[in-house]
């Protein structure tokens, strides 16, 4: 079961992406227990974990954030399908980062990604599942991490 | 997976690069940023099968390398190229941090081990290394 100590990873991960990627800081709020379904928004991001640990990891944001995202990326495709490509390389990097602490035993899927649509972010028996919350220029997301 | 168009400019770079990874803003990026004129980008590949058909095809001196990708990952794919090419130069860029990983890159026969997220003057550093 995921421990509160370990949510420091992908808080550091999080943190770390945006100063990286975006070179400008995200505001990372204190995690919490996700109770029922969350709300989502416009993209989601999904990576499987598999191995030593099991579960998922998924980034959420909406279109907006995504746009001026990409835009200090100096990408100038602002495509639906950039956007998912966008959702899942967020997920993916801030999963692959986690190795880091949690060895090469956590495993990680390629991304595939939610959007128009509600994803059923559901906990399974022996899992907890944390959400982070993130702020942005003016913009909110999600990493949502549930993990055996 | 694509050819890149001539530029013109191909004559007066000595080295060609194919860009490897399963995002198109990533494949983007990386030829964005990079700032060597002896470099030439001749192709890009979203995943290790498409990869080997590019390398076969353009015949790079460097390519740059994500690892999580569908159909053939990273490793199995520097393998194959490095059996194909054993001079070729590789440059693994992958959100992957742990060292075990980056050292199992290396024994397969990659360069130089960059992670995601980087910035321009972290690819660029990167890319000096491998061409030094």
């Amino acid at each position: 079961m995921l421990r509160e100590e370990e949510l420091k990873t992908f808080v550091e991960g999080t943190t770390n992406y945006f100063e990286v990627a975006a070179q400008q800081p995200a505001t990372i709020g204190s995690p919490y227990l996700m109770e029922g379904a969350p709300a989502v928004h416009d993209y989601t991001g999904v990576i499987s974990i598999s191995g030593k640990r099991e579960g998922v990891v998924y980034f959420t944001a909406p279109r907006a954030m995504l746009t001026v995202l990409l835009m200090k990326m100096q990408e100038n495709d602002f495509s639906h399908e950039t956007m998912r490509d966008l959702v899942g390389e967020v997920a993916n990097t801030i999963s692959g980062n986690a190795r880091r602490d949690f060895g090469r035993d956590f495993v990680i899927s390629v991304p595939s990604v939610l959007a128009g649509e509600k994803p059923a972010i559901t906990q399974k028996p022996g899992q907890r599942s944390f959400i982070i919350p993130i702020n942005w220029r003016s913009h909110s997301a999600k990493l949502i991490v549930s993990l055996t | 997976m694509g050819l890149a168009q001539g530029n013109g400019a191909g004559s007066r770079r000595s080295l060609k690069l194919l860009i490897v990874d399963d995002s198109n803003i990533m494949r983007r990026r990386i030829e964005r940023s990079q700032q060597f004129e002896e470099l030439q980008v001749v192709g890009t590949a979203s995943n290790g099968v498409e990869a080997l058909e590019m390398f076969r095809k353009t015949d790079p001196d460097m390519v740059t390398m994500d690892l999580t990708m569908p159909q053939m990952d990273g490793i199995e794919c520097i393998s194959k190229i490095v059996h194909l090419k054993p001079a070729v130069r590789i440059l693994v860029i992958s959100a992957l941090a742990d060292k075990a990983t980056a050292v199992e890159a290396m024994e397969c026969g990659a360069n130089g081990f960059l992670n995601k997220p980087f910035t321009d003057r972290q690819l660029n550093e990167a890319i000096a290394e491998l061409m030094s």
